[in-house]
């Protein structure tokens, strides 16, 4: 059977790696290649590479770093921010990334999920979703790589959620945005509001803080697998500690 | 001993390279006839879609060449479906050097589709037993267990994640991402076949 996957995220600025507090005051947490290679090493099932410069600032991520990830990693690795067109996604998978996610340019051109799907198989593309519910409903959010560019959309995250999967998306990351760098533990109510309505793949993000969280969002939901950053970047708890006490908690890990 | 790997198109070719480099073996990335004759290994990679991959090997004429080979091939993925007749991917037919057909995985219970993650894959013969891990998949398209199957993982149902004919092996896993699963998959791929 196919285990659930434990993904840390990297959010990138500036060819170093960087983490904030629900989308502000970002800090360097390290650099690129260096954390990569740890969390291989620890046993992550895929990272996440996500250009938070890019997205806000009009500028395809920098392609240097993919390739010198490449390099270091041997499990599958996605990259995100600014991917606009086919041509800076063939880029990028190029250069060695599995996968590419796209946000908020799939908001501005949805027909351009299904130009890369068509074009390089639905395995290789995820949405990135930003949520914040109001008033009980789910929202997307665009262009949240900084707070000054952040803004609301009036699409309902469970409109999204069907366009996306019927223009070839082949993954969905659902990010709460209330929950991010908080630490008190996966949206489980987001998450369950739109599992009935997913096909593929779902990966739940924001809101990692313990080894509880991650059992929680596990057995409450049927996501496929949890992405994280604080908790592994401040080194409150590595990728295998994780991974071990769902294992404990008899859940199906790769170890 | 130099290691062909066709480029067919498809992206993340990078991957396939540098998991052959840490090897110490020399590789060459490329699609003319003269380079794959001659080498000791040949790799059909394979991200992109059966009928992308088909039509740029038609359009570059190997298509006879990759069927007429006697060295060890692998294909990976993609690069395992085109080894069978035909795939339900957009209607492609492929090249059948291995009998059989690709289906489509369907929608059913929990298993989404494509599937993309760590499955366990169990060989069949007990020499391949220590092979027996978690490989990185990601696949919305499979190869049903024949009598050509030499590895099986599960996925709402069992299909080949690991096929033999004859020097042609395919698997559906990614063993250039498969972590060190992957790096002893390939050392039985370059040491038995």
């Amino acid at each position: 059977m196919i285990t659930k996957r434990i993904i840390p995220c990297l959010d990138v600025k500036g060819n170093k790696v960087v983490k904030g507090i629900r989308f502000k005051n970002h800090q360097i947490v390290g650099s690129i290649v260096d954390l990569a290679k740890k969390y291989s090493n620890d046993g992550a099932d895929e990272l996440v590479f996500y250009d938070i410069s890019a997205s806000t600032e009009d500028t395809i991520v920098n392609k240097d770093w993919v390739s010198k990830i490449a390099d270091v990693v041997n499990i599958p690795f996605c990259v995100a921010g600014g991917i606009k067109s086919l041509d800076d996604a063939k880029t990028i998978l190029n250069l060695g990334a599995d996968k590419i996610s796209i946000n908020t340019p799939a908001l501005d051109n949805p027909q351009l999920i299904k130009s890369l799907s068509n074009e390089f198989g639905s395995q290789c593309i995820v949405i990135g979703m930003d949520i914040k519910l109001i008033e009980g409903q789910g929202y997307l959010f665009a262009k949240t790589g900084s707070e000054k560019t952040a803004y609301a959309t009036n699409i309902k995250a469970i409109d999204w959620l069907a366009q996306v999967q019927d223009l070839g998306a082949g993954e969905v990351v659902i990010n709460a945005m209330g929950q991010d760098g908080v630490k008190d533990g996966y949206d489980i109510e987001l998450l369950k509001s739109l599992e009935e309505r997913c096909f593929v793949p779902m990966i739940a993000s924001g809101g990692a803080g313990g080894p509880r969280h991650f059992i929680d969002v596990f057995n409450e939901t049927n996501v496929d697998g949890a992405l994280a950053a604080s908790i592994f970047h401040k080194n409150e708890f590595t990728v295998l500690e994780i991974k071990e006490a769902l294992i404990n908690a008899n859940i199906n890990i790769r170890i | 001993m130099t290691v062909a790997i066709v480029d067919c198109g498809g992206a993340n070719l990078r991957s396939v390279q540098r998991a052959i480099e840490l090897r110490n073996m020399k590789t060459t990335i490329t699609n003319k006839k003269s380079d794959i004759l001659k080498a000791s290994y040949v790799i059909l990679p394979g991200v992109g879609s059966a009928d992308s991959v088909m039509s740029s090997l038609k359009s570059n004429d190997l298509v006879e060449t990759i069927k007429n080979l006697s060295q060890p091939v692998l294909g990976i993925c993609i690069g395992m479906h085109i080894l069978f007749e035909s795939s339900e991917e957009n209607h492609t037919s492929c090249m059948g050097i291995i009998s059989g057909k690709i289906k489509k995985f369907k929608f059913k219970d929990s298993f989404k589709v494509p599937q993309m993650g760590w499955n366990k894959v169990s060989f069949l013969d007990n020499a391949q037993k220590t092979l027996d891990e978690h490989y990185y998949f990601a696949n919305s398209f499979y190869a049903q267990v024949s009598d050509d199957t030499r590895a099986k993982a599960n996925y709402g149902l069992p299909f080949s994640a690991v096929v033999r004919k004859n020097n042609f092996i395919g698997c559906q896993f990614h063993p250039e991402k498969s972590s060190t699963a992957g790096t002893k998959f390939l050392d039985y791929f370059f040491k038995s076949i």
